[in-house]
């Protein structure tokens, strides 16, 4: 055997070092449930003009900011909630949910030993100490805590390469001339329901532009995590790649255990330009609730890419653990000639989950290609249904998308639904959709038991193989912490 | 090593085996033949806990231990090893890390440290070249896009890879071409030695020309019905299941 080829297998056997760290993670309560009791400032429930106008006004934001987000909250009042998901749930009472909340303001810090131990803490049972990740990992942090940026680490060696990489707060007061061109560009503020919602009360989240030319040095990210009793989290990513740059962004998501809903309706819009590309991964680990299917968070999140620029590129990879309800529809609209949309997502639901989760493939540049690759997994009582839409336009001459849609079902008290959508108006085109439906295998639990692997280890082995060919569209570090939570989320759930 | 008494399985709520006795020691290979549906499968699937398998009668000693007492997982830790005969696929998963997967896992069990990455691939190396394995073939996923003869022959490579001290070989000539069998026969007798023993289920005597034992045992509608040396299988060969079907015929009869 040759050097290449063996070290082909070790990198391959990054698998079963992790089957040990799973083999550690016996207890299936849901790890990352504690409360930070760090003082915040938190708005009475309820939403109406001057409940935007205060958000607004808390953030210092100018007048153009302000009007925006009135327009939006207008147009919300006049919509309805979309009842086509096949998820089900009580309906929510949108007065009964305060829409504004901060860690008490703080004066301006200057590094990280001035922010307020508490919460250094509470990065830490993240598993992101600030002070590692920044000498560490390589890993630039914008911390979003509840709905204010608190901390943000790397700006510095990113600033030299010209790289904005800030909360869209500061980035509405920094950088006005781009958050005007480019800020709801992509999901505007009519689009949908909770996209309206978010445009009108969107508390924080990430702003980044990376300039014509520069390939981002490290990847960026962002955690979020929802931390105030019945706080919603609206947040709102903006990212723009001009032409020929590229940047790689995570995001990660843990929530504490509440009892109450909580909704989370962010969006996030991402530009590429010429020949740019956007990377774009998330593991969502939302509180799912407990097993009978109390509490947990309502994920309803609108996701999009714009492919402006000739061959430009998104890829979406997404792995949704977490959530008592996911509504999630990562879409990428190929405009630019050449240009290429990536969808991967692996969803798992378990115990009483629902997840109507797929993707949008808007083919309308000529020779635009799009990949869809989803693997859901049901289990308990969990409900998945992949969504997708998959549109070729009139002048998408030469227009390609691959669609494969894998569903395993772990009980017999679980389900899964697929319900693919294909508008083709260019005959040049070529759509492929595949799609199959398996139940785990006893004969294979059966034969990883026989060779000495135990049941729960089987499974998670059959199941990240399963997921194999999302998973190696993550980063390094997120492939290792996706393959936990799925070992998490799964724990117990063949019976 | 292994002592089977009087028993009794059921598939699906019907008797398959109907009071088994059966002992072997290490050093032995023995070799159970039949005729289909005898249940010699089942056999195989009972002594290794499928739990599709039901056990209503009788008992089991490996190595003095009661084996009907372990889960599947245990009873692969203790030492008891099945090429299947109908080997499955794992998707997405490589063979390495399976293998080193189910390694560590009976090592752990047996108090031995796990082996370091360095160590594994040397063991792959020499074993892969025993049975003249592609390398290639320990990177693809378990099983899948594999060739009949490759499921094969990669069931005799876990078994050296896995060094059990009791091997079941279920129809392990099923679909081999005689190059095949050689391979793999030969796999088998290297691995053979007086620490550990062997239960070789098989429909043909083919694979006893390669692989010799010390005792046959016909198994018919449940119960081994005759056993002997090796010339028992020459003779069944010759003369068919017939004969042995017509001679218990008789013996009922009495």
């Amino acid at each position: 055997m040759n050097e290449i080829e063996e070290n082909k297998i070790i990198s391959e056997d990054t698998n079963s070092d992790d089957m040990k760290v799973l083999g550690d993670l016996t207890s299936s309560e849901y790890k990352w449930g504690f409360i930070t009791d760090i003082e915040s400032e938190t708005a009475a429930k309820g939403l109406n003009e001057d409940v935007v106008r205060m958000i607004s006004k808390k953030k210092n934001e100018p007048e153009w900011m302000t009007e925006w987000r009135l327009k939006a909250f207008r147009y919300w009042q006049k919509m309805e909630e979309p009842t086509w998901p096949n998820v089900h749930y009580p309906k929510i009472d949108f007065q009964d949910i305060s829409y504004y909340s901060a860690p008490k303001q703080k004066p301006k810090l200057n590094s990280l030993e001035e922010v307020d131990p508490e919460l250094l803490k509470t990065f830490e049972k993240l598993g992101i100490p600030l002070e590692e990740q920044k000498l560490l990992s390589g890993v630039a942090v914008d911390a979003v805590f509840d709905s204010v940026s608190v901390a943000t680490t790397f700006r510095e060696s990113l600033k030299e390469k010209g790289i904005i990489f800030c909360s869209i707060s500061e980035a509405i007061k920094e950088h006005p001339e781009l958050i005007k061109k480019y800020l709801g560009s992509v999901v505007p503020y009519t689009d949908n329901f909770y996209a309206s919602l978010n445009a009108a009360v969107f508390s924080d989240g990430s702003f980044v532009w990376i300039p014509k030319g520069v390939r981002c040095p490290m990847e960026l990210s962002t955690y979020f995590r929802i931390n105030s009793q019945e706080t919603g989290q609206f947040e709102r990513t903006l990212i723009i790649a001009e032409e020929g740059a590229y940047v790689s962004y995570l995001e990660g998501c843990t929530a504490p255990i509440r009892d109450n809903n909580q909704l989370h309706a962010a969006v996030v819009e991402l530009v590429t330009l010429d020949d740019a590309e956007i990377k774009y991964s998330t593991v969502q680990n939302w509180y799912p609730g407990d097993k009978e299917g109390k509490g947990g968070i309502y994920n309803f999140v609108t996701k999009r890419g714009a492919c402006r620029g000739k061959n430009s590129k998104i890829s979406w990879t997404q792995v949704e653990t977490g959530s008592a309800i996911t509504w999630k529809y990562p879409s990428c609209i190929l405009q630019g000639d050449n240009s290429i949309g990536e969808f991967y997502s692996v969803a798992v639901t378990n115990n009483y989950q629902q997840a109507d989760t797929g993707t949008k493939m808007i083919h309308l540049g000529k020779n635009t290609k799009s990949t869809v690759v989803s693997k859901g997994i049901s289990a308990g009582y969990g409900n998945n249904s992949y969504r997708g839409l998959i549109r070729i336009g009139k002048n998408a001459e030469g227009a390609r998308n691959y669609t494969q849609c894998d569903s395993m079902l772990m009980s017999d008290k679980c389900g899964a639904h697929t319900f693919p959508y294909i508008e083709v108006e260019n005959e040049s085109s070529k759509v492929e959709h595949e799609a199959t439906t398996s139940k785990i295998g006893e004969d294979q639990i059966f034969y990883l038991n026989q060779r000495g692997i135990s049941t729960e280890d089987a499974v998670n082995m059959i199941v990240n193989g399963f997921c194999k060919e999302v998973f190696k569209e993550l980063p390094m570090e997120f492939a290792v912490e996706a393959q936990k939570l799925l070992a998490i989320s799964l724990e117990g759930s063949v019976g | 090593m292994l002592s089977i008494k009087n028993l009794y399985a059921n598939v699906d709520g019907k008797e398959i085996l109907k009071g088994i006795n059966l002992e072997i020691k290490a050093g032995e290979v023995h070799a159970i033949m039949g005729p289909n549906g005898s249940g010699k499968s089942t056999l195989a699937n009972v002594l290794t806990g499928n739990k599709n398998y039901e056990v209503t009668n009788g008992n089991v000693l490996f190595e003095g231990r009661d084996l009907l007492d372990m889960d599947p997982e245990t009873r692969a830790r203790e030492g008891m090893f099945l090429a299947f005969q109908y080997p499955i696929e794992i998707p997405g998963i490589s063979n390495a890390t399976f293998l080193k997967t189910a390694l560590n896992e009976i090592r752990k069990y047996n108090n031995l440290s796990e082996l370091t990455s360095t160590e594994f691939l040397d063991r792959i190396k020499d074993k892969a070249k025993i049975l003249g394995l592609d390398d290639t073939l320990i990177s693809r996923a378990v099983n899948v896009g594999f060739s009949g003869g490759e499921k094969k022959r990669n069931e005799i490579f876990q078994m050296l890879m896995l060094e059990p001290k009791f091997v079941l070989l279920d129809e392990t000539d099923s679909g081999l071409d005689i190059d095949a069998l050689r391979i793999v026969s030969s796999g088998v007798n290297i691995y053979r030695n007086p620490n550990n023993a062997f239960l070789v289920v098989t429909h043909y005597q083919r694979l006893l020309n390669y692989i010799q034992p010390d005792y046959v045992h016909v198994l018919y509608k449940g119960k081994i019905i005759k056993s002997g040396g090796k010339e028992l299988a020459l003779e069944l060969e010759e003369k068919g299941y017939d004969w042995i079907k017509s001679e218990e015929l008789e013996t009922e009869k009495v």
